[in-house]
């Protein structure tokens, strides 16, 4: 029957389209698991399984410099978030709203720094701060991070004030506000889910950078994937494991914050919010 | 200046381009005190841009726009007193019915005492008690249009803009909130400048409409002279149904009454592609200008002469001074009356409407086509330049 026949070639599909997911899926996370279960191995060298131990998290906690470094890092993406999300807002506001010459350019430069190699990226900014004499370290990276940051964030929230009603504020102005008072009390909080999103971007891609930081971090203060590098160099020690599965499960969480957070404000706001990313 | 100052809302030579595209041409329109005028005219015309010219968010290109008598060009959208009712509603999305309609106030720092009450004023008047901690997006749409008309009429505006209100909701909610923009209207004593598509809303609300066409002004006069006496080709088609026939209207020897007030009742002979016909027509002075042609020229005045489906008739023999002639092509109801569609000898097609339909002539038959002659109104040609 060829009823049957075509069960049969539909079964087949899916089967092949099973195994293709899990071959994806397991290249993926492959790694990263082995890597988790390493973090509770009773061994130093991580060539077999010594049995289940916690004494690396312990360790971690107790008598390992790598923390500091993730609390580096960890205030290094929180200010180039800030700063990112500031210039980016208002940037992007501008591009938006306003007609001037030269907007195509500005527009369009706008990809530059997220398409060129990092690597000349951190180069140039090397030889920038170096010009200008400012001290590499925390400043200097901050900076940097937020160069590279602003165009995600501008991006982001370029395309939700373009799908913004503008009458909204033309509303508002009509009502009696002057531009400010409409800026504050009716784009800016229409804009909170876009501000949200492109912080969230910002802060990942910060915390996440290790060749621009490398290049301007300078010899005392470093970020945590820098320093990790450094370390992978010398040898590495099963507390970076330990150290690194926490970061999953703080992003993990971060994911599931996220999208708690955004279902919320869904229900709140309902029509004009679309997911962040 | 003093004449000027009569006027809430008065526009003149007013020019508006995008880019080069001349989307409004030396506009003129007085609107007087608490007055409802409906700017009525195909999509594109330039309704919306006039509206936003001035509540101020476009700048005009030419011209002079008055608010009370005074210009306000120089002036940004925060500082006119008028308010806007938008199609979209553009209603806060993050702020509770309240605070919508509270906006305007709190802006102006009116104490909150006094917000409170005015809010309450304001929800008792558009009916929407016991809505207050709602959001909008979770109002059906003749509801948020109420807020939007709380929201603007809470200001005390001198000056209402509405563009197109009542574009988003079916046709019962539309016709409710007709009668309840109206009420509303004539209790406040606000002026209204409102926008629209609808033809019989625009009829059934206006003191006065301007209909306009391509940024140019056409006419501008109540419903019932708009209707009646159509003074472009363009408006005599655009409003409501009607049969225009071009042609050229010479006087016709005989009679030309002298009428009181300085108006002459004149007859003419219209020779049409599709036949010819009597026309009496009181002419003054004025409207042998706007020709600038003499009355009695031999040549004759260009003209339209307009004569809508409810009043034309036909019979089966020739009426005396008309020769126009056609076949019944069909007849078909049309929900509220029956149209006859009679093709004249040159192919142009004359509609019929009655509202009982006529036993006594058949599909096919000829058929003789004349009215009463004051039903028809006649639309002399303007000569450019
Ligand atoms: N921001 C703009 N930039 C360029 N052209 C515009 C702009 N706004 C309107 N126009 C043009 O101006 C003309 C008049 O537009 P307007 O919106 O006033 O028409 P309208 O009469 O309100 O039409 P509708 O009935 O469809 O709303 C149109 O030809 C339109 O294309
Ligand atoms: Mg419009």
């Amino acid at each position: 029957m060829a009823s049957r026949k075509r069960k049969q070639k539909r079964m087949l599909f899916k089967s092949l389209s099973n195994l293709y997911a899990v071959l994806v899926y397991g290249f993926l996370y492959a790694p990263i698991a082995v890597m988790m279960v390493f973090s509770f191995n009773d061994q130093k060298v991580n060539y077999y399984w010594n049995g289940f131990t916690l004494k690396w998290y312990v360790k971690l906690f107790t008598d390992s410099s790598i923390v500091e470094y993730l609390w580096n890092s960890l205030f290094i993406a929180g200010m180039a978030t800030l700063g990112s999300v500031v210039i980016g807002t208002i940037g992007a506001v501008g591009l938006i709203r306003f007609e001037f010459r030269l907007k195509k350019l500005v527009n369009h430069s706008l990809y530059i720094p997220i398409v060129i190699p990092e690597i000349v990226l951190g180069l140039s900014l090397l030889l920038l701060f170096e010009v200008i004499r400012l001290p590499l370290g925390f400043t200097a990276i901050i900076l940097s991070h937020i160069t590279f940051c602003v165009p995600f964030v501008i991006i982001i929230m370029r395309g939700r004030l373009s799908g913004m009603d503008l009458s909204v504020e033309e509303a508002s102005m009509d009502l009696g506000a002057n531009r400010m008072v409409t800026f504050f009390r009716v784009t800016l909080p229409m804009l909170v889910p876009g501000i949200m999103s492109g912080a969230f971007m910002s802060f990942t891609l910060s915390i996440d950078d290790v060749i621009i930081s490398n290049f301007v971090s300078g010899p005392y203060s470093t970020t945590f994937p820098v320093k990790i590098l450094s370390l992978v160099k010398t040898g590495l020690s099963p507390e970076v494991n330990a150290l690194t599965t926490i970061m999953i499960a703080v992003i993990l969480l971060g994911l599931l914050i996220n999208s708690t957070v955004q279902a919320f404000i869904r229900k709140r706001f309902l029509t004009h919010i679309k997911s962040y990313f | 200046m003093n004449e000027i100052g009569e006027y809430i809302i008065s526009l003149s030579n007013v020019d508006k381009y995008f880019g080069t595209n001349h989307v409004i041409q030396n506009f003129h329109l007085n609107v007087r005190q608490g007055e409802f005028l409906t700017l009525l005219g195909p999509s594109g015309c330039g309704k919306t841009t006039i509206l936003r010219m001035i509540a101020g968010f476009e700048d005009s290109s030419g011209g002079t726009i008055r608010v009370q008598g005074e210009r306000v060009e120089d002036k940004e959208a925060f500082e006119r007193d008028v308010n806007t009712v938008f199609q979209s509603y553009a209603l806060f999305p993050h702020m509770t019915v309240f605070d919508n309609i509270a906006y305007g106030l709190s802006v102006k720092k009116v104490p909150k005492s006094e917000i409170k009450e005015r809010v309450k004023e304001m929800l008792e008047l558009v009916q929407l008690m016991g809505f207050e901690g709602r959001k909008p997006a979770m109002m059906s749409g003749g509801q948020k249009q109420r807020v939007a008309i709380a929201r603007a009429l809470i200001n005390r505006p001198k000056v209402l803009l509405l563009d197109e209100p009542l574009g988003a909701l079916d046709l019962k909610l539309r016709k409710q909130m007709q009668i309840e923009l109206k009420r509303l209207q004539k209790k406040l004593n606000i002026t209204f400048i409102y926008v629209t598509h609808d033809q019989e809303e625009a009829m059934t609300m206006s003191d006065r409409i301007a209909v306009m066409n391509g940024g140019v002004l056409e006419q501008l006069d109540t419903p019932d002279q708009i209707y009646k006496h159509p003074k472009t080709k363009f408006v005599a088609d655009f409003i409501g149904e009607s049969n225009l026939f071009d042609g050229i209207a010479k006087p016709a020897e005989s009679i030309s009454a002298h009428m009181e007030n300085g108006t002459i009742q004149k007859e003419f002979t219209v020779l049409t592609a599709s036949g010819i016909f009597p026309l009496v027509q009181n002419v003054t002075e004025e409207s042998c200008s706007v020709t600038k042609e003499p009355l009695d020229s031999g040549s004759g005045l260009p003209l339209t002469v307009c004569v809508r489906p409810e009043v034309m008739k036909y019979s089966k023999c020739p009426v005396e001074g008309f020769s126009l002639s056609g076949v019944i092509k069909n007849v078909i109801f049309v929900g509220s009356q029956y149209r006859s569609l009679i093709v004249m000898d040159n192919g142009y097609e004359v509609r019929v409407n009655r509202i009982k339909p006529d036993q006594t002539v058949s599909e096919g038959e000829r058929v003789f086509l004349f009215w009463d002659l004051e039903d028809a109104s006649c639309i002399f040609q303007r000569k450019e330049g």
